[in-house]
């Protein structure tokens, strides 16, 4: 997948949206605002990055992503559905009994699920920890982790960090999907996250700034530190995002972080989208 | 059924000591020294000098420390397990189940992976007070679904569990004491097996139900009990869950007095896990928890800490005739 063109990956983040808007909108339930956000990256990474194989979810060699903000899943699932880990007729069974889909991932219950997440901070330790076990085995895949800002107030996040800089794992990428928003407010009112990027830059990371919801930036971003590889850094994409992207309504409002849309409003969002009702 | 060790002299009142954290440490060198494949994680809690030091000495590309973060420790050990290692992971004592809580929950027994977490000073065993003691464990972990708990009653039982949890898949706990405990089974030449309860001593006039090195105390409670003309049958509840519920109900349908005895808080250790089974069945014998009760205990060595609150032998010995004579 790595020759996906950069307008092919937009189309896709598109369609990825449009899907998280009917999943959330028919379970009436989920979280909408931080899987709009993280779109483009999602979708670069499982459309373009990841050395991945759905007719293999368990490939030992299979790089590794980890949904540190599990609440985003919607985003997630609509990837690994478009990618073939399982019919994308499953969607419309979001959190609703019996559903491969939780309302949190289970690596138990979705295909090409690495990790159950869901707990926030959580995912980022068990990434340092898969990554150690790569480097150990002397395998080449890599471990992708989103994380979210308002997530890096957990100070488990930060322990995580710590073991990144000291076994200089350079196969670990993380995300900041930094959108600035968390369920009480913006995350400079309710917990200020104060110079984020230059915290994990004080922790030992290689860290890239760039606009998160701008699939340019993200694809660049992500062939650079292919190049750098084996620098003996953990790498960290702070990703500035807009909670919502996409949706005019739910654009910069923390209202949108776990609320599914009334009939009118999803028409709206899928109209503003592009897509079919 | 329990395994039935009465036949052989399975326990030793000589009171031979031995650590089983330097039994387990021993153990992973032979392990590795044998080719076996496995992982060890740990947060600045070994010492250099001790058996598992000399393994992560001669071991270290297998060996990871995290440094005093817990939590970190745990989760990255789910990690390495989803990434196929085995790992066994040690934590000190209240640090396990109270900070890493979580962790357990959800990386460790929510993922199903191959983690065996090793508690070690549990109970009152630390000799640091409150903040050290580690009793809520039991409670915390039975609530957490998908998670076998071994309590060894001695080191060599340690060494069995550690051995045999190489075939086991999905995530367990090993809860050990900090140092020195009583060898319980002089002749331990057994084969070990997970869930099934060893009955230690016959008798038919009550019984005794314990774990960890409390099974110890409670034969010494027999021994003074068997003096006294009471034959008191004493179970090794080695594996706290999944229960030997058997070996309970056989306990209740052949003796009409049943004690619990444990190093851990008495509210939803092993106390509370036989006095389920046995209201559920509908059991109408006398029946008494013995273990660190509601409160923060006392300072003290442990077997002031075991006096005080009446779970050394001559206490314990002492409760079971009360109740019988009742």
């Amino acid at each position: 997948m790595k020759n996906t063109d950069v307008s092919e990956l937009k189309k896709i983040a598109n369609e990825l949206r449009q899907s998280v808007i009917k999943m959330v909108y028919q379970a009436q339930s989920g979280h909408p605002g931080g899987s709009l956000s993280a779109a483009e990256i999602v979708t670069a990474l499982y459309f373009r990055e990841m050395n991945i194989d759905p007719q293999n979810p368990k490939w030992e060699d299979r790089d590794r992503f980890v949904l540190s903000k599990g609440h985003a899943c919607p985003i997630q699932y609509a990837a690994l559905a478009k990618r073939g880990y399982f019919d994308e007729s499953e969607l419309s069974t979001l959190r609703k009994e019996g559903s491969i889909l939780q309302g949190h991932p289970d690596m138990k219950k979705t295909p090409g699920i690495d990790i159950s997440t869901g707990s926030l901070g959580l995912g980022f330790p068990s990434a340092t920890g898969m990554a150690i076990a790569a480097k150990r085995d002397g395998k080449d895949y890599r471990v992708f982790v989103v994380l979210g800002d308002g997530e890096c107030q957990e100070g488990i996040v930060w322990e995580g960090a710590q073991v990144a800089n000291k076994y200089q794992l350079d196969n670990l990428v993380i995300f900041v999907d930094n959108n600035n928003l968390q369920i009480d407010g913006t995350c400079d009112e309710v917990m200020p996250n104060i110079d984020l990027g230059k915290k994990f830059a004080a922790f030992g990371f290689e860290v890239y700034e760039i606009n998160g919801n701008d699939m340019e930036q993200v694809v660049d971003v992500l062939d650079r530190i292919a190049e750098k590889r084996d620098s003996g850094k953990p790498k960290c994409i702070f990703a500035d995002t807009v909670k919502g992207q996409g949706v005019s309504y739910m654009e910069n409002q923390c209202d949108w972080h776990g609320k599914a849309p009334n009939t009118e409003l999803y028409e709206q969002a899928m109209r503003e989208l592009g897509g079919t009702l | 059924m329990a395994t039935d060790m009465t036949a052989k002299t399975t326990y030793d009142f000589d009171q031979m000591l031995s650590s089983a954290r330097e039994a387990y440490g021993e153990e992973l060198m032979k392990m590795a020294d044998e080719g076996l494949d496995f992982v060890f994680t740990y947060s600045d809690n070994v010492a250099a000098s001790s058996a598992t030091g000399k393994f992560v000495a001669k071991y270290p590309d297998r060996c990871f420390n995290f440094g005093i973060a817990e939590p970190n420790q745990v989760g990255a050990s789910a990690g390495l397990a989803l990434a196929g290692e085995i790992v066994f992971s040690q934590v000190f004592g209240p640090f396990l189940p109270l900070r890493a809580a979580d962790q357990i929950h959800t990386d460790i027994a929510y993922n199903d992976v191959n983690v065996r977490l090793i508690g070690t000073h549990s109970g009152v065993t630390a000799g640091g007070g409150p903040t050290h003691n580690d009793i809520a464990d039991l409670a915390l972990y039975r609530a957490i679904p998908n998670l076998m708990i071994c309590v060894p009653a001695d080191a060599d039982q340690c060494t069995k569990i550690v051995r045999k949890s190489m075939e086991y898949e999905g995530p367990m706990i090993i809860r050990i004491a900090r140092g020195a405990e009583p060898n319980v089974y002089k002749d331990t030449d057994y084969e070990y097996e997970f869930g099934k309860a060893i009955t230690t001593k016959s008798g038919n006039d009550m019984s005794i139900i314990s774990c960890g090195s409390s099974v110890y105390w409670s034969l010494m409670a027999a021994r003074i009990l068997e003096e006294k003309g009471v034959n008191c049958r004493v179970i090794d509840m080695h594996t706290v869950k999944p229960l030997d519920v058997e070996a309970i109900l056989n306990c209740a349908e052949e003796t009409p007095l049943i004690m619990t005895v444990e190093e851990a808080s008495i509210n939803g250790g092993l106390g509370s896990a036989v006095a389920e089974v046995l209201a559920e069945n509908s059991w109408g014998g006398k029946f008494k928890r013995i273990g660190l009760p509601d409160e923060f205990a006392v300072l003290g060595d442990p077997m002031e800490i075991y006096a005080y609150y009446g779970m050394d032998p001559e206490s314990i010995a002492k409760s079971a005739l009360e109740l019988l004579e009742k």
